[in-house]
């Protein structure tokens, strides 16, 4: 399985460039709500054209503008889970799953194919029900069921959680995870938030404002993100532009400090972040006069706003983040920072 | 007292409705995904017969129908059939009287119709007629139907263009609403009001089977 996308779609302002190529596993689409992740994934599923491009799944190929081959979705073999899962509200779950079932001719077959949704999807007992009396996670496995039994080559799943309440998103996460990585089809999963991409995903790609970065193992974009963008969307709190001093050297105007880093930086160096939870009043590398500046309550964490000694007034406060019993009885006057936990940042490409 | 009136009513307001039913649905259907400035135009002018007075109409198709105007003449010569004055002319100014209620309540409903469930139905493989008619149609239904029972109604009691293109022919083309005017007219008042009676109870009837159907379908709606 293998699926190629090289496309462009142009709508009024927007410019949507997407180009990847996935193979197997569950890959994250990242990115903001209007960074044309639903865009790209319409695209694929042939529901909307793009300006221009290639797609090509498992070699067939589904667009192509310049050999004028654009497949109705109807050929395309793409499973698409809708954000509101899109069933049909006039049926009950039963025939909901049986329209994925449509291109069956043999009745036994369709028939045993059903059940066997029905019983692995825990269907049984809801399904005379229509989708109105479904609970959210009963939604969501009726939709994926009705998809699955059509045995498309890509599912695609556009932003699957975010018509639930959070306490079941979690327990939902775990459960599609395991039904994905027993079903083995490649999984493309539109997302705006990293913490469901990190749970759910191998890889990920950060799309933002219609560009597409590359793909990459969610542990290491989110242990160095490399870019602004990828700072910001793994949750980055601290990011400012930094100039390089020497091989292991770097100056942040905005914060009139001077890091240590720990791997070598590159001439075109643009930035460096940091995760608010990895100051350390007690590290000696990095460390420098700092001053209070505000604090926020989380349910389970304190934030700390300070500023550097320094820093240009201006620029917003450095986020400090800790578990709630961590917190210092007195703000301390120096804070230091690891060198290996300063991320150094370079264009996004 | 002679029921042809009645009799003649139902059925050009039956096979006009029919008629208007498909042709509303398809020209609704595709209008809504008409470029817009195409959209603006045919939309005026297939909402044109619902503002217009209903005399206006009838003379309008009288330019078209009549023996001695193009489709008319034609139809004359080519199969000797004169398509005025006859009780199914009173088809014509109905069908486009009625035209513009299912157009616009049918649009009304599709442009309502959530697209992802056609898009879905489009990546499960669902052919596009099966997802017009088995996917579209029932969740527009409510609108449909109202559409479909207001234009019955509006055809039961259309007189305008029907008195032009059919005229009064006691026992030919005579329809209720014709009737009530004859008779009013030539000081049967106890006429006129028996046949008053007659339309009030039709509509009643059209309007409880309406009430019927919306409380049957939120009752299933709900399981």
């Amino acid at each position: 399985m293998s699926l190629e996308v090289d496309i462009q779609k142009e709508l009024g302002d927007f410019h949507l460039k997407s180009t990847f190529t996935i193979d197997k596993g569950i890959v994250g689409l990242l990115g903001a709500s209007g960074s044309g992740k639903s865009m790209t994934l319409k695209c694929i599923a042939g529901i909307e054209k793009p300006s221009r491009g290639r797609i090509v799944l498992d070699g067939v190929t589904l667009f192509d503008s310049e050999r004028h081959i654009n497949l109705p979705p109807q050929k395309r073999k793409v499973g698409y889970l809708f954000q509101s899962y899109a069933l049909f509200p006039h049926m009950t779950v039963r025939k909901n799953i049986l329209c994925g079932l449509h291109a069956v001719k043999d009745r036994a077959e369709r028939t045993a194919r059903l059940n066997e949704a029905l019983h692995c999807f825990q269907l049984e007992d809801v399904a005379e029900h229509r989708p109105s009396e479904l609970s959210g996670g009963q939604a969501q496995r009726t939709a994926l069921a009705r998809i699955l039994v059509n045995r498309p080559k890509l599912l695609m799943l556009d932003e699957p959680f975010s018509a639930l309440d959070s306490h079941l998103r979690l327990q939902l996460q775990i459960e599609l995870k395991e039904r994905l990585s027993e079903y083995g089809c490649a999984v493309l999963m539109v997302t705006h938030s990293r913490e469901e991409a990190y749970h759910m995903c191998g890889a990920i790609t950060i799309l933002d404002d219609g560009r597409l970065g590359p793909i990459r193992k969610t542990k290491e974009l989110f242990a160095d993100p490399g870019s602004f963008t990828a700072a910001r969307m793994t949750g980055c709190k601290n990011i400012a532009r930094a100039i390089k001093m020497g091989e292991y050297e770097v100056e942040v105007p905005e914060w009139n400090v001077r890091f240590m880093t720990k791997n070598a930086v590159r001439d075109d160096l643009k930035g460096v972040a940091f995760r608010a939870h990895y100051l350390n009043a007690r590290t000696a590398a990095n460390r420098f006069p700092v001053r209070y500046v505000g604090e926020m309550e989380e349910p389970f964490e304190w934030i700390l706003l300070f500023r550097y000694a320094g820093q240009n007034p201006e620029s917003p406060p450095v986020w400090w983040r800790m578990p709630k019993d961590a917190r210092p009885q007195h703000f301390p006057e120096m804070l230091g920072l690891a060198p290996v936990n300063l991320f150094l940042l370079y264009d996004d490409s | 007292m002679d029921w042809f009136p009645l009799w003649n009513s139902l059925r050009i307001a039956l096979i006009s409705t029919i008629l208007i039913f498909f042709a509303g649905i398809f020209a609704a259907y595709y209008i809504a995904k008409a470029p817009r400035a195409v959209k603006g135009i045919l939309d005026a002018i297939l909402t044109l017969p619902l503002v217009l007075p209903p005399t206006v109409v009838g003379y309008l198709l009288l330019r078209i129908l009549g023996p001695r105007r193009v489709v008319g003449r034609w139809f004359l010569k080519m199969f000797a059939l004169r398509l005025t004055m006859t009780w199914w002319s009173a088809i014509f100014s109905t069908a486009v009287v009625i035209f513009p209620l299912m157009y616009r309540t049918a649009r009304g409903a599709f442009e309502a119709f959530d697209r992802t469930l056609s898009d879905a139905g489009k990546t499960l493989g669902l052919s596009n007629v099966y997802i017009f008619w088995r996917i579209r149609m029932p969740c527009c239904r409510q609108g449909i139907l109202a559409g479909t029972v207001l234009a019955f109604a509006r055809a039961l009691g259309e007189y305008g263009a029907t008195s032009m293109i059919a005229g009064y022919t006691p026992g030919k083309t005579a329809t209720i609403s014709t009737t009530v005017y004859q008779l009013w007219r030539t000081n049967d008042d106890a006429g006129a009001f028996r046949w008053v009676m007659v339309n009030l109870a039709i509509s009643a009837v059209v309007l409880l089977v309406v009430n019927m159907l919306e409380g049957r379908q939120k009752r299933r709606g709900k399981g």
